[in-house]
């Protein structure tokens, strides 16, 4: 369908075909161009989105955070939210941007698992493989110019070994021992190094919970795009835990002193 | 048969003139060449047994096996040409994860059934295809709880509460109608499965043969897995004790 009145009826287009050479139906430009139908659209921004996501190493495995915010903007649109998802028995991702292309992630891996489960071969895919194939998806998905707008944390724990790696919108992937998407990479993970490197073998589990809620409060109080409810995800090799939503515990008494703009008069 | 020779068994898509597709007898005879194949549904799952015939002994042990997974929670014996129940494991497996793609929920095994007993019927409508040499067992506990159904070569398929196909069927299904189904459990159920399949091989002195078991049950978290190592090997021994003290 050609949306565009000004197209309907006309016998020729001058500009083109100045003396009617063509027949009407076959000529090029007669046939739907811009119609919004028949184009191609492409993810240009984010819609509905989600903020930080922390990740570290601690001594049985890997520990990741993430609030249950989903946000319109600038408005907290949906407040209870799981931005960690398990895929099979030893992983976790965790997801900030778009929540709608996080979902859709999902429910590829979801699929992929239970392919996998089928198959029944005796092996099963780790996070090694789960981040292998999400940033072959991610880097696939920008090069169509219609990447899924998410930056991903890959954590894991599969035959003893550890395993944590970023990967994001544009297929981009790294590594490291404390990682942060989002906001939290500029606030929290700065503090998660200080806490974090070089103890990634002997931090106790208690310790590490305690490292992310730190965080996690430290970035309730600086982003603008957070929720003071957010879930810890536990990989160990017992497997994959992730908690109920809980709640941060803050105090906002320190603000009575702010002086410079808001309410006060002085 | 006195069919043979008559020309109305050539095609699948030619019906004698009493009214029979002999194609479609002929699965059926392909299918009672095979290995038994059972299947219990009981009151907390489902547990599928197959004595596969082993016919080399350069066979790598595990190979070729006749129980598969199509969902986490729906899983299929078969009976028949073994390449032809790939084929139809592979259908399954895809029909399932459709159902999960366009409706975001796991497949009842009705409606795999359904759409698996369409798709062996296609095959006998045209000239160009041969039927399934196929029985399929298959098992599942879904929303509804446990099911099980069996598929023909002609694409019927009826629910059971117990289920039998392939060369000892007869005997195994009179055994399956003297266990009171659906009291049994699951774990129960398996060491009766072991005990039928080593029952309707003894009867029939084939060559060697080797046991496989899958469940689907409260143990398994709802999820079509082998029978565990300890119990299939428990399962065994009784099922050999059985059959040396029935036999004194």
């Amino acid at each position: 369908m050609d949306h565009f009145p000004l197209n309907w009826g006309r016998p020729r287009n001058d500009a083109v075909d100045l003396y009617g050479t063509f027949p009407i139906a076959q000529r090029p430009t007669n046939v739907p161009k811009d119609a919004f139908s028949a184009g191609i659209q492409h993810t240009q921004q984010p819609i509905v989105t989600g903020t930080s996501v922390l990740a570290i190493k601690f001594k049985d495995g890997i520990m990741m955070a993430a609030d249950n915010l989903a946000s319109y903007g600038s408005l907290a649109r949906f407040r209870d939210i799981q931005r960690l998802h398990a895929v099979g028995e030893h992983t976790v991702i965790g997801a900030g941007g778009d929540m709608s292309d996080f979902q859709y992630i999902q429910s590829i891996l979801d699929e992929i698992m239970t392919d996998e489960f089928a198959a029944g071969d005796g092996h099963t895919l780790g996070p090694a493989e789960v981040h292998n194939y999400l940033s072959e998806l991610m880097y696939a998905r920008r090069s169509k110019m219609n990447p899924l707008w998410n930056s991903l944390l890959v954590g894991g724990f599969k035959d003893g070994k550890r395993f944590l790696a970023f990967v994001d919108l544009l297929g981009t992937t790294y590594s490291a021992s404390t990682l942060a998407t989002g906001y939290g990479a500029h606030i929290a993970q700065p503090l998660l190094r200080r806490a974090v490197e070089g103890r990634e073998d002997t931090l106790e589990e208690e310790e590490a919970r305690k490292i992310l809620e730190q965080s996690m409060q430290v970035l309730f109080y600086r982003d603008a795009r957070s929720i003071d409810q957010y879930q810890i995800a536990t990989i160990t090799a017992a497997g994959v835990h992730i908690s109920e939503s809980r709640k941060l515990e803050t105090s906002w008494g320190f603000a009575e002193g702010i002086r410079g703009y808001g309410a006060q008069t002085q | 048969m006195t069919s043979i020779g008559t020309g109305y068994d050539l095609s699948a898509s030619t019906y004698s003139p009493d009214g029979r597709i002999f194609q479609v007898e002929y699965a059926n005879k392909a299918v009672e060449n095979s290995g038994t194949a059972i299947g219990l549904k009981v009151r907390d799952g489902v547990v599928l047994a197959v004595e596969k015939l082993v016919h080399s002994k350069l066979l790598v042990p595990g190979a070729n096996r006749r129980i598969q997974t199509v969902d986490r929670h729906i899983g299929m014996a078969t009976a028949g040409l073994p390449a032809d129940g790939r084929t139809v494991a592979s259908r399954a497996r895809d029909e399932a994860s459709s159902f999960r793609d366009f409706y975001r929920s796991p497949p009842t095994l009705a409606t795999i059934a359904d759409r698996l007993g369409h798709f062996v019927q296609m095959y006998t409508l045209y000239s160009s295809v041969r039927p399934f040499g196929l029985s399929t067992i298959l098992g599942a506990v879904d929303k509804d709880g446990p099911a099980l159904y069996v598929i023909e070569p002609s694409g019927v398929f009826f629910g059971y509460h117990g289920a039998a196909v392939g060369k000892g069927r007869q005997l195994a299904k009179t055994e399956l109608e003297k266990l009171k189904l659906t009291e049994l459990t699951a774990r129960e159920a398996v060491i009766e499965a072991a005990r039928i399949i080593y029952l309707v091989h003894e009867d029939a002195k084939e060559k060697e043969f080797e046991l496989e078991m899958s469940w689907i049950g409260p143990e398994t978290n709802g999820q079509h897995v082998a029978v565990p190592k300890d119990l299939f090997d428990e399962a065994e021994t009784k099922a050999r004790e059985a059959l040396t003290s029935g036999l004194e």
